[in-house]
């Protein structure tokens, strides 16, 4: 379990969102950025991040984080065969194909 | 009055009685489409190409979010991401509006993934308010609220992650219901943020709400969160008696910053109520503040979470950069993520991931996790002193096309009093209460605990029947 009974103990922003942050995020997102783009975005985040840390000023160290909020857990279902998707069905949208698999470019340089 | 103005239970009565033929109705709705749709663009694509399977039983034009899944038909999330996907299977409400003689029409606008609150960043251009086509129809459900307003469809389905069918439904002067978390099977609606979406209703008057309520709700195992509790019928809950129902009014949701005439407009409404035998209980849920923050932090790490399955692989856009020896498959999901997606969904898609990345994860995740149970507690004590809660759905009326598309937190603001069902999970329904100076619709919002639809459609009712705004139909 993850504590944070000392609030002070968060790691603080201490700098601006800065162009590399953002080509880093994009990065791990997936999601090529061009560098006006890259400037807007930075603007923005910060921005947005400033207004959340509003959020800081809560003491939360008591509490339990809610992913779910009704009282539900383990949701099981027999293990039975059904009816699904042929492989013709699920390979119907994609652009590429070949011998009944997704086709996508070379993953290995 | 014309057809296209009916309510769904107008027209069952009018059909009962050999009043009205189903093809009659149909044709002065795909009549009515072809003259209003290029106004308003509630539709991304003419409804009569996508009407489908409509059988002699079938009699009730219902619209379909783009996001939600139409076998065999083009489902774009107002993104050009999902270029030319055709779902291979239904969505569980869409099975069930078919199995209850609805007439599917799909195709409606929406903010991209439904990423946003006026329906101005769908690839596919704005949808325009039926009040008053210079603003915007709200967001995201803003197809559905639009195509509802204007009698493009008898009814519609949306979907609400921080207030989607109610900021809309407000705005366009109509009714729009967010159910309880797991109410109603997501299976088939493409996910945003998995722990706050929930498909509802859009209609014009609360008794079409609980009738359609009635169809969408249930039990589905094909989504683990649909919960297994009994769907009762929610038009026993339409009696007009509110005598004893204590209603909460949270001073939070009475604060500065609000339109006059929407504060007005809601104080005059409680005032009907109390004239109703209704208790009035002030009450306060003091993490309101923190709500919208909150929002955006678990929205975007959930919705930045979903959208990574876009990739260009198994279905809809790829595409590769045009620079020279970028042709890797990384440089693929790069490009085609790029061109894919919009600039809201790429912003928030960017916050998701550095909300969740190394370093940052328990500042910003697991502590707005832990604020939400918070905003969660204070609805549990809340519904201790009261059986419903009041309070106006937007902060303000409808606004102008392009007025806040430069300043996102302006945007996110929008949602301030919708959001907090979301993250509760509670039942909340928005309905019309009065215009401003502008003749713009006003929305009033009842909220109650975890399934008690049948309590904010019961305060809603009551109200509904004392007033005339729900007769009040957008000249177009």
């Amino acid at each position: 379990m993850t504590s944070d009974a000392n609030i002070i103990s968060f790691k603080k922003r201490d700098e601006m969102i800065t162009r590399e942050t953002v080509n880093y995020i994009s990065g791990l997102a997936k999601l090529h950025i061009n560098e006006v783009q890259a400037q807007k975005f930075a603007g923005d985040l910060e921005a947005i991040l400033h207004y959340v840390e509003k959020l800081n000023s809560l003491d939360v160290s008591q509490v339990k984080p809610t992913s779910h909020v009704l009282d539900m857990e383990n949701v099981f279902r027999d293990d039975t065969v059904k009816p699904s998707l042929s492989q013709e069905q699920a390979l119907a949208f994609s652009v590429e194909k070949l011998n009944g698999a997704y086709k996508v470019p070379k993953v290995i340089e | 009055m014309n057809l296209f103005d009916l309510t769904a239970n107008e027209i069952l009565k009018k059909i009962q009685c050999s009043e009205l033929k189903p093809s009659a109705l149909k044709a002065a709705i795909i009549e009515r489409n072809s003259l209003v749709n290029p106004k308003t663009n509630a539709f991304i694509r003419t409804p009569d190409a996508v009407t489908i399977l409509n059988t002699d039983g079938d009699v009730l034009p219902v619209g379909i979010k783009d996001n939600i899944c139409i076998k065999g038909h083009l489902t774009t999330c107002g993104s050009r991401i999902l270029d030319g996907f055709r779902p291979p299977y239904d969505a569980c409400v869409v099975e069930k509006l078919r199995g209850a003689g609805n007439v599917i029409f799909g195709g409606l606008n929406m903010d991209e993934f439904a990423f946003g609150s006026s329906c101005e960043t769908s690839f596919y251009g704005p949808s325009r308010n039926p009040w008053d086509l210079s603003r915007v129809p709200g967001g995201s459900s803003g197809g559905s609220a639009a195509a509802v307003a204007a009698g493009q469809v008898v009814w519609a389905l949306g979907s609400d992650t921080g207030g989607s069918i109610r900021q809309p439904a407000s705005f366009c002067g109509i009714v729009g219901l967010k159910p309880t978390y797991g109410r109603v099977s997501r299976y088939g609606l493409i996910a945003f943020g998995s722990s706050l979406d929930q498909i509802g209703p859009l209609t014009k008057d609360v008794t079409d709400c609980a009738l359609l309520l009635n169809v969408i709700g249930g039990f589905d195992p094909r989504d683990s969160t649909s919960m297994d509790v009994a769907v009762p019928d929610y038009t026993q809950a339409l009696t007009k008696d509110v005598k004893g129902l204590r209603i909460g009014i949270p001073k939070e949701y009475f604060i500065d910053g609000i339109q006059p005439e929407v504060l007005t407009a809601v104080n005059k409404a409680i005032e009907v109520l109390k004239g109703q035998g209704a208790l009035i209980v002030p009450l306060s849920l003091p993490h309101t503040e923190y709500a919208v923050a909150t929002y955006y932090i678990v929205a975007t790490a959930e919705a930045s979470s979903n959208l990574a399955r876009f990739d260009g692989v198994e279905f809809g856009l790829r595409a590769m950069p045009s620079v020279p020896r970028k042709s890797s498959l990384l440089d693929m999901y790069e490009e085609t993520r790029a061109q894919g997606f919009g600039n809201e969904a790429k912003r928030r898609i960017m916050l998701g991931t550095y909300v969740l990345s190394s370093g940052y994860y328990e500042a910003y995740y697991l502590r707005a996790q832990k604020v939400r149970t918070l905003i969660k507690q204070d609805f549990d004590k809340a519904f201790n002193e009261c059986d419903v809660i009041i309070s106006p759905t937007s902060p303000t009326t409808s606004f102008k096309i392009g007025e806040k598309m430069d300043d996102p937190i302006a945007m996110y603001l929008s949602d301030i009093f919708t959001i907090p069902a979301n993250l509760a999970g509670i039942p909340a329904i928005s309905i019309p209460c009065g215009f401003d100076s502008a003749s713009l619709p006003i929305g009033l919002q009842f909220m109650a605990k975890p399934f008690a639809e049948e309590t904010v459609l019961r305060a809603a009712y009551a109200y509904e029947q004392a007033t005339p705004w729900h007769e009040r139909r957008a000249v177009l």
